[in-house]
């Protein structure tokens, strides 16, 4: 066992949007906690002392939806590997949706997950279970058993419900244990073979196209169905102007919905396809200039109340196929906060509100005492300059998945430091 | 990521590689018509081979089977002198496993010039041309529901021969435009050659959602879609539209759609109808009027090899057919 430093970062501009704090504020952490804002406590020896200079000093980043490909897909990524690449993104807490190629659909291999995460050591884990257990479609998993091996919340996304009455007895099994449905809203049918949105680009190339009911359709059951049972459900990567305005109306009668949006929806659209750029190739598709207008919206008013990468790293063979047989997906750990950082370089989030929709956003989705700063809370802390500028370069990625559209951006903002606990899980120029 | 513009053509602009209508100019097609037409005597000599490409080898790389494309494209090498590998999918290694990267690179080590790649995906043949070797041309002889450029180019051959100005065209296309690649070309051919009007005619399922956008009127009543049109282009149905709900039955459709020889009294008397076959006599039209005076249907795989030796020798960069 490490010994517990004690860490006072001064000099820097604390953000903490839970609590309201937009000002310098030196942090002062022991045992894992946070023990002081401003003023260190009487007779505290800091071991380390970072100066946060010109930096933003925030609660460590949330990301609702990454894949770490493990188990069953270690060629394309490991824990280990994007546990790295996540702390040196800022991310202290990372949801691993369950639809890995061993599906999280059995207490074993969510306990496989945190055993390989808390090796490894570098951020916080949580598998998420998967609702039905097999490809069948029809079988419920033991969703308390998942739950007692760690799950907090349990999705749809390994594995789609056979039909709208197997869903409600997933939700309502669910909701007797009281655990956070993530629903990604798909109608499969409507989805069919698609790869590209149903669009102009769509028409143009010759794609298999998705249209927008593939997502509203769904979602609209979803909502309807949870609303029915009362069941505490959040919705997973929003792509439609539609499904974010059917979402709001929702969430305007029920405040306990929530929602996340995938970063790069908020950058990309379909005309992004175009020439055929299979790191384009994302499910649900890009959509057009309209739907990520709304969804900038949604997330500026706070409608939608999380960003998350939706992290899908790849080997290189997976993308180097004509594009309906690449396999969709982009990794996004590492540009995750200068991509949420964009959006108020572009007016449309205040630096506040950007680092709530990582943080303390996230956290409320699914009940997380996570995500926030003041005494007494665990010590994730993120530690970034936001306005130093990079170029994107997929070939210096720490994640194993080099598969990014976003290659040869130039982009603001980059992590110096991430705390996990009391623990530096990450320097910048440093090897932890 | 280099735009289909760029990746077809070279830096003086002459054709590289041809893989969709998409980026190229009028002058380009005009020039493509042009050398089809001087390639068209040919095929009248009694030696109908020209030296034009001797010493090439090209390969055709078909993963989708077809037989007028590929023993087009054969013909048309062969007049030009080249060496012709047919390289059949379903037998060969990309049968038993080996990446489409691994194929192209194997047959680029046998020192081939040219690849015509016919795929099931959408974009293969941009797939294959951004991974070519800087020596070799890629021809897209159909990929997916793209693009299928050169039959878009042997028809816009066919309408020449018949109409001469396509500015004062009204051209109709009939049938599946969702899943048809010859449909897309032809529009992209039709609107960069300067027709007045192009049309689209069918129901709702068989149309892509925003058809519109690449510059065409939609009919869903073909009487309505064909008054007055000079040009009326039929597409295939094919059999397995029936199974996905896009389409009741044949029966229906050929009631609707079908093109009979009292319908076509709506057109110009003079129209011309097209088809880039196989047909299907009876559903997309009926046996009236695909062996009426008014159909080009043969005319147009007679074409397709003069286009398809031009295409080919201008990205081999050798196009005087003289010598």
């Amino acid at each position: 066992m490490k010994p517990t430093p004690r860490i006072s970062i001064y000099d820097g501009h604390l953000i903490d949007p839970a609590n309201g704090i937009d000002a310098p504020f030196d942090v002062h952490i022991q045992d894992g906690h946070i023990v002081a804002l401003g003023t260190a406590p009487a007779n505290f020896q800091p071991t380390l002392s970072i100066s946060a200079a010109n930096q933003i000093v925030c609660p460590g980043f949330i990301d609702l939806a990454a894949r770490l490909r493990e188990p069953g897909q270690e060629f394309k990524a490991t824990i280990a590997s994007e546990t790295i690449a996540a702390a040196a993104s800022g991310i202290t807490t990372l949801c691993c949706l369950p639809d890995t190629q061993l599906a999280i659909d059995t207490p074993a291999v969510a306990k496989l997950i945190r055993q390989q995460a808390e090796r490894t050591g570098k951020t916080r884990v949580l598998p998420v279970g998967s609702m039905i257990r097999g490809s069948n479609g029809e079988s419920l998993s033991d969703m308390a058993a998942l739950h007692e091996a760690g799950c907090l919340a349990v999705s749809n996304v390994a594995f789609p419900f056979k039909n709208t009455l197997i869903e409600r007895h997933a939700l309502e099994y669910a909701a007797s244990f009281g655990l956070t449905c993530i629903l990604q809203p798909i109608d499969y049918a409507l989805q069919d073979h698609g790869c590209v949105h149903e669009g102009h680009i769509g028409a143009r190339l010759g794609l298999p196209s998705i249209p927008e009911t593939a997502e509203t359709v769904a979602l609209a059951r979803d909502l309807l169905l949870a609303e029915a049972i009362g069941s505490k459900i959040h919705i997973h990567a929003l792509s439609t102007a539609k499904g974010a305005i059917l979402f709001g109306r929702s969430r305007y009668q029920n405040t306990a919905l929530s929602a996340d949006v995938a970063i790069h929806q908020l950058h990309l659209t379909e005309d992004h396809v175009d020439g055929f750029d299979s790191n384009c190739h994302v499910l649900p598709p890009l959509r057009n200039v309209a739907d990520r207008e709304a969804l900038r919206q949604a997330i500026a008013k706070g409608h939608i109340t999380a960003i998350c990468s939706d992290h899908q790293p790849h080997e290189p063979d997976a993308k180097t196929n004509p594009f309906p047989v690449t396999e969709p997906g982009i990794s996004g750990l590492e540009t995750l906060l200068p991509l949420t950082l964009k959006l108020v370089h572009e007016g449309i989030l205040d630096l506040s509100t950007a680092i709530e929709r990582l943080t303390w956003g996230p956290a409320c989705c699914l009940g997380l005492s996570l995500g926030r700063l003041e005494e007494g809370t665990i010590a994730d802390v993120c530690i970034f300059d936001p306005n130093i500028s990079w170029h994107v370069d997929k070939t210096k990625f720490l994640s194993r998945g080099q598969n990014t559209p976003f290659h040869g951006w130039d982009l603001k903002g980059q992590v110096n430091w991430t705390i996990l606990e009391g623990y530096p899980t990450f320097q910048r120029h440093q090897n932890l | 990521m280099l735009d289909t513009h760029n990746l077809q053509l070279d830096q003086n602009g002459r054709l590289r590689h041809f893989l969709t209508i998409e980026g190229l100019n009028k002058a380009l097609l005009t020039e493509i018509l042009d050398t089809a037409d001087s390639f068209a005597a040919v095929a009248e000599r009694k030696v109908k081979k020209v030296p034009l490409c001797h010493g090439k080898i090209v390969v055709n790389l078909f993963f989708e089977t077809s037989t007028r494309t590929r023993t087009t494209f054969e013909l048309a090498a062969k007049r030009l002198s080249a060496d012709v590998l047919n390289f059949n999918a379903s037998t060969s290694a990309t049968a038993k496993g080996e990446t489409l990267l691994d194929t192209l690179r194997n047959l680029e080590a046998m020192h081939c010039d040219m690849f015509i790649v016919r795929h099931k995906d959408s974009g293969a043949a941009h797939f294959f041309a951004r991974h070519a070797a800087p020596n070799v041309s890629i021809l897209n002889a159909g990929d997916g529901r793209h693009a299928h450029p050169t039959q878009a180019m042997l028809d816009m051959l066919t309408i020449r021969r018949h109409k001469q100005d396509f500015s004062k065209l009204c051209v109709a296309i009939i049938g599946d435009l969702l899943h048809s690649r010859v449909a897309r070309s032809q529009i992209l051919a039709l609107n960069t050659l300067g027709v007045e009007e192009i049309r689209t005619i069918a129901p709702r399922t068989l149309l892509p959602t925003q058809i519109e956008s690449l510059g065409v009127k939609v009919y869903y009543n073909l009487q309505q879609g064909i008054k007055d049109v000079d040009v009326i282009i039929v597409l295939r149905l094919q059999k397995e539209r029936m199974a996905y709900g896009l389409l009741p039955s044949e029966h229906e459709y050929f009631r609707l759609f079908g093109l009979t020889e009292d319908r076509l009294s709506q057109a110009k008397p003079d129209a011309i109808i097209m088809h880039p076959g196989p047909l299907n006599r009876g559903v997309e039209l009926s046996s009236q009027v695909a062996d009426s005076n008014r159909s080009v249907i043969l005319q147009q795989v007679s074409n397709g090899i003069a286009v398809r030796m031009a295409i080919i020798a201008m990205a081999l960069g050798n196009t005087k057919a003289t010598s």
